[in-house]
């Protein structure tokens, strides 16, 4: 299909994914039903590691996902249900105590006192695992093609999660954060919106371009990833931290994305595979100023009391992708595949 | 777009540490004349001098360190009269 055709394909869906065990089970099955039916929590699971649970957080990416999008045979009106709502919060209770224990105390007060120096900083020390240096030099197509499956999760619907928090701002915060999303949106062009650039992307590898259509296949710590943005992007109070998260995630972008492309140049692709890449290399330039210092530094002026949050959601953000980076460099260096079920490859 | 208005002012802001960002109603021209194509309307520009898409800002500066201030640097006043010879 054609990039202009993939743009009109507007209504997103999903399907309804196979549960991963009692918590999606639960929740997938009372989702057929009508919206006001009951979503009981008794006899659910204690679980041992939320983040990386394939159960717990496919159950709480599908309750984000109404938000998103439709769901194949679940009425829309269960998106504001108050079962449902009771239900995703337990999920997220969870997740918010990993969360908590993943960044443990790293938020230092003298730190809340100069946000856009904190950050920096944090960058600059950050020294995750080195995902994007190993696909640049050695990584195989098929651990790249893995790569672009995980990331398709979020890149499909880029810049969505970060635009909760449009209504939630104001005056020159708000025209920072609109500043950085109206180029994540091609400028209001949807051919060069940064989803469609990703859709292009999978296209030219060969991959399925549909939203959600890998979604069976991604672990718990991948869907972490992208639930992460949309725990903090859909409750006001934690504005602070997705200003926080969408700071260091611009800041975190030039060079590995320039390492992205360079993978699949040497792996022998042209500009539309890699056009996705190249753009963020220049966009995220820009974005990473702005995100840093007029939105997220001039957050915590404006309100000093959500600067620690605004810290919290940039350290959640390191530690997850940095568990998540883990998870695939392991699995790659066992010879394994870093998805529930190896996806065959396809023919380019 | 709307038709230009005060606010298409050009502003370039450098950045602590970064670009300088570029807005407003303003063209990208090279030496030869020959427009340079902007693909945004928030436009990063290299102040490191390391970048690899020059005039384009690419996050080089990160890598290498660069240090700058967010504004002015130095008083062009106390220069200026540093420079100035005795007893005038």
């Amino acid at each position: 299909m054609s990039a202009v055709g993939a743009t009109r394909r507007c209504a997103r869906a999903i399907a309804l994914p196979e549960p991963r065990g009692a918590w999606s089970e639960r929740l997938f099955a009372a989702l057929l039903e009508e919206p006001h039916a009951q979503l009981d929590l008794a006899g659910l699971p204690a679980v041992d590691d939320a983040l990386g649970d394939d159960d717990l957080q496919l159950a709480l990416y599908v309750a984000y996902e109404l938000h998103y999008a439709a769901v194949e045979h679940v009425d829309e009106r269960w998106e504001w249900s108050p079962e449902l709502l009771r239900f995703r919060a337990e999920l997220e209770r969870r997740f918010d105590e990993a969360l908590a224990a993943l960044v443990g105390p790293a938020v230092r007060e003298a730190d809340t006192l100069d946000v856009g120096g904190a950050l920096q900083r944090l960058v600059a020390c950050d020294d995750g695992p080195p995902l994007s240096r190993y696909l640049e030099t050695q990584g195989t197509l098929e651990q790249m093609l893995e790569h672009v499956i995980h990331r398709s999760a979020y890149q499909l619907k880029e810049a969505d999660p970060h635009s909760w928090a449009v209504p939630r701002l104001a005056g020159e915060i708000k025209a920072a954060l609109l500043e950085i999303q109206f180029d994540e949106y091609g400028g209001g062009r949807a051919e060069r919106m940064h989803s469609t650039l990703f859709a292009n992307t999978m296209r030219a590898l060969g991959l399925d371009c549909a939203y959600g259509s890998y979604v069976g296949v991604l672990p718990g710590i991948t869907l972490a990833t992208v639930n992460l943005i949309s725990r903090f992007g859909l409750h006001r109070h934690r504005r602070g931290a997705l200003v926080g998260h969408l700071a260091v995630f611009e800041m975190t972008s030039c060079v590995p994305n320039r390492r992205y492309g360079n993978a699949l140049r040497r792996l022998g692709f042209g500009p539309r595979a890699t056009g996705f890449y190249d753009e963020h290399v220049e966009a995220d330039a820009v974005h990473e100023s702005v995100a840093a210092w007029d939105l997220a530094d001039g957050l915590a002026r404006a309100e000093p009391d959500l600067a620690a949050d605004i810290l919290f959601g940039a350290h959640a953000l390191l530690a997850l992708e940095a568990r998540w980076a883990q998870h695939l460099l392991s699995c790659w260096r066992a010879g394994e595949s870093s998805l529930r079920a190896r996806v065959p490859m396809p023919l380019t | 777009m709307s038709a230009p208005a005060e606010n298409d002012r050009v502003t370039i802001t450098p950045y602590r540490d970064g670009p300088y960002l570029v807005r407003g109603a303003f063209a990208l021209v090279d030496q030869h004349g020959n427009e340079i194509t902007l693909s945004r309307r928030t436009v990063a520009l290299c102040r490191c001098g390391r970048s690899r898409i020059r005039p384009f800002c690419d996050g080089t500066h990160r890598a290498v360190g660069f240090r700058a201030e967010g504004g002015s640097e130095g008083d062009l006043e106390l220069l200026r009269r540093a420079e100035e010879p005795l007893g005038e």
